[in-house]
């Protein structure tokens, strides 16, 4: 048995070394009239299915890009091309290629992988070097307290996913002629990094508001069954229940809220598209709050993919496998378009004036605004929040980009 | 932690929701449980593999509601295919590991489990699924406690089946036989019993009780290939703290471990919830280390 698997382990180290032979050759940061950028992106395991839509997200926009005329660097014309390697959803995998791509491949200018874990693994590595790293799909706000000076994202960082829902809970109490500080908030957060970061933006605003927390529950990983907190909550009738625990925790809550027929007025949970609550469970999810980092309803646009809706076309459209876009696609657009954005006000390919170009990145797109803080995450953008309307997700908050009121108080159905 | 403690003190008719919850729940681990003893008690094998029979139990559910048929037609057909499963799995894995030491065998279910995990998530992708069985819920009390009807159906269900169980145990040929291989394997293969044929039978049961749970599972909860292991782990905190071969103290241990989950996760918070069916396992196994020693005392 033993012996099986070392030879296993030899032939798949043979067959890797052989690819990366093949893969590699003459590629450098800039190829002739080609800008190289590298990623190493989960394209098998457990974050398959994500990676491959980052993957789309970032072939769409290069595609785009060289079409329409490239990328102008000096007064010449350069076309973008991107190394990928598959990190197999492993965190250690992920910082051995950006290693790789950065020293045998000689990139230089870096996208990032998929998840918070992936880009925590491979931001490291990218500081050392000193390389510029966009990153499309880590979340988690930990990335942006090391004091990294080469990692920029351009998605919305974690505490900010249900923040707006306290937002909107004191919006209506004050409509109501409540103050915001009697609203009574309860939690069901899992027990993971991710979730506890969605958890932490949650408290400071409801601090921020006054308002009480009466329930405050960590769902174990592993667990699929949150009836006991749901019997609180219940007996306590809070105005706002909250739940992130990614598509696990959705499909729990959603499932047992039906089941137990909890009635509080604004219900907010985290991954509603991705575990497919509406599919799944029907009316019984309307009037849920499900915070998004794009849709493809919002007013956003630029003058390079147009509005969010053209973009949801042409992405229909070069993906016909895709019924709706998802917004992990979207943002890996929205980074390669930072690249370009950046070569271009930079007019160089040197690295630190790059990084001096990315971070002074100050620009509408179809994803959003996009400005970056001086630690990296992007502060242009807010999260929306979607209210699950007859079966549709409609924006309802904040009100600047709401498409439709939202429905107050839920009622159980 | 006193709040919550307080809560149940004022709204009295909160226990009798988290009672209900658990004791509902309890039936469906008693089956596994009961499962996890039969194969323990007759081969002396600890099936690590136990979770994710359930598991595959709960995707045969999800399969029926993919083809537009209500789950519950799911459980004789998880039952029969689980039980041709456990069949294939014995005459390929376990009769091999079955006279060997307690390690192999841990390893080779272990392995099993990896497999099964793996093998579900390449065919049904890594996504949470449900088998929603559109039932109604019930309410007591003014609306104070909710009966999921699913979940009383499921009691109903494991009631019946764990009765079957019982009696083909009691009245059958094979379940005699089971019972005198489970007694002395050497003297039933002398009086004539094919004790091979005794294990195939009672690992292919086991695998059919647990396909049939994990249908209710599936109906009750939501399922994903990886959650088999805390169906593992509560099978073996219920058959530890229980005994081999004792159904109605299995039965009792599950109902009481699902209540003390919910009340646990009530009281403490839902972090606690798993946790607290560990912490009972510990108290229970010291609680037989001082027993075990008091009786040594009187020996000597």
């Amino acid at each position: 048995m033993k012996r099986l698997t070392s030879y296993l382990r030899g032939a798949v180290a043979g067959i890797g070394a052989l690819g990366l032979l093949l893969a590699g050759g003459a590629q450098a940061k800039v190829d002739g009239d080609t800008i190289i950028l590298g990623s190493a992106i989960s394209l098998t395991g457990k974050y398959s299915d994500n990676g491959k839509h980052a993957k789309n997200g970032y072939e769409l926009a290069v595609n785009k890009i060289n079409e329409s005329g490239g990328i102008k660097v000096g007064g010449k014309s350069y076309k973008l091309k991107v190394i990928y390697y598959d990190d197999e959803s492993t965190p250690a995998r992920g910082a051995q290629l950006a290693e790789r791509l950065i020293k045998q491949d000689g990139v230089k200018y870096m996208l990032g992988p998929y998840s918070s874990g992936l880009t925590k693994a491979v931001a490291p590595v990218t500081e050392k070097y000193k390389i510029p790293m966009v990153e499309a799909e880590g979340a988690s706000r930990s990335l942006f307290s090391q004091g990294y000076q080469y990692l920029f994202a351009v998605l919305s960082t974690s505490e900010q996913y249900l923040a707006s829902s306290i937002a909107l809970a004191a919006e209506i109490a004050e409509k109501n002629g409540k103050k915001p500080s009697d609203v009574r908030v309860a939690m069901a957060f899992e027990n993971d990094p991710f979730s506890l970061d969605v958890r932490a933006g949650v408290l400071d605003d409801a601090k921020k508001y006054g308002m009480k927390i009466v329930v405050d529950d960590k769902l174990p990983r592993d667990l699929s069954d949150m009836s006991a907190t749901l019997t609180k909550v219940r007996a306590l009738k809070p105005d706002l229940l909250v739940v992130s625990g990614h598509s696990k925790g959705a499909a729990t809550a959603a499932r047992q809220i039906k089941e137990m027929q909890i009635d509080v007025p604004l219900i907010a949970i985290t991954h509603c598209e991705s575990a497919k609550i509406v599919d799944k469970f029907g009316d019984s999810v309307n009037g849920f709050l499900c915070p998004t980092q794009w849709a493809e309803t919002l007013s956003y646009s630029d003058n390079f993919f147009g509005s969010a809706a053209d973009y949801d076309k042409l992405f229909k459209a070069t993906y016909p496998e895709y019924q709706n876009v998802p917004y992990q696609s979207a943002q890996a657009s929205a980074a390669v378009m930072v690249w370009k954005d950046a070569f271009e006000r930079a007019n160089s390919f040197d690295t630190d004036k790059l990084r001096d170009a990315i971070a002074e990145t100050n620009m509408d797109t179809f994803y959003g605004g996009i400005k970056f803080s001086p630690v990296g995450n992007n502060t242009a953008k807010p999260m929306v929040l979607r209210q699950i309307q007859n079966g549709h997700f409609n924006v309802v908050a904040p009100s600047k980009w709401a498409s439709h009121p939202v429905d107050w108080p839920r009622k159980a159905q | 932690m006193l709040d919550n403690l307080l809560v149940l003190f004022q709204a009295p008719v909160l226990n009798i929701q988290l009672l209900l919850d658990g004791v509902l729940i309890g039936s469906i681990f008693a089956m596994a449980a009961y499962g996890l003893a039969l194969v323990w008690g007759v081969m002396n094998v600890k099936n690590l593999a136990q979770g994710d029979f359930v598991i595959m139990g709960g995707y045969v559910a999800y399969m029926f509601t993919t083809w537009d048929i209500h789950p519950i037609y799911a459980l004789p057909v998880a039952f029969i295919g689980m039980f041709a499963f456990g069949w294939l799995v014995y005459i390929t894995i376990i009769r091999r590991v079955i006279d060997k030491e307690l390690f192999t065998s841990l390893l080779a279910t272990f392995g099993l489990a990896i497999l099964l995990q793996q093998a579900l998530n390449l065919i049904f992708g890594s996504d949470v699924q449900t088998a929603d069985s559109g039932f109604d819920t019930r309410f007591l009390f003014g609306g104070m406690v909710s009966i999921a009807e699913i979940k009383f159906v499921a009691l109903v269900l494991a009631v019946s089946l764990s009765a079957c169980v019982v009696l083909f145990m009691k009245r059958s040929r094979m379940g005699q036989a089971i019972r005198a291989t489970a007694q002395d394997a050497r003297a039933a293969r002398v009086l004539g019993i094919n004790t091979d044929r005794v294990y195939a039978f009672t690992f292919a049961l086991n695998c059919a009780i647990c396909g049939a749970a994990g249908v209710l599972i599936a109906m009750i909860w939501v399922i994903q290939p990886y959650f088999g292991v805390v169906y593992s782990i509560r099978s073996f905190v219920i058959v530890t703290i229980a005994g081999l071969g004792n159904l109605a103290a299995v039965i009792v241990t599950a109902l009481g471990l699902g209540a003390a989950e919910q009340f646990s996760a009530f009281i403490f918070g839902a972090e606690f919830q798993v946790a607290s069916v560990v912490c009972m396992l510990i108290a229970v196994l010291i609680w037989r280390q001082i027993q075990q020693a008091r009786k040594r005392e009187v020996v000597e």
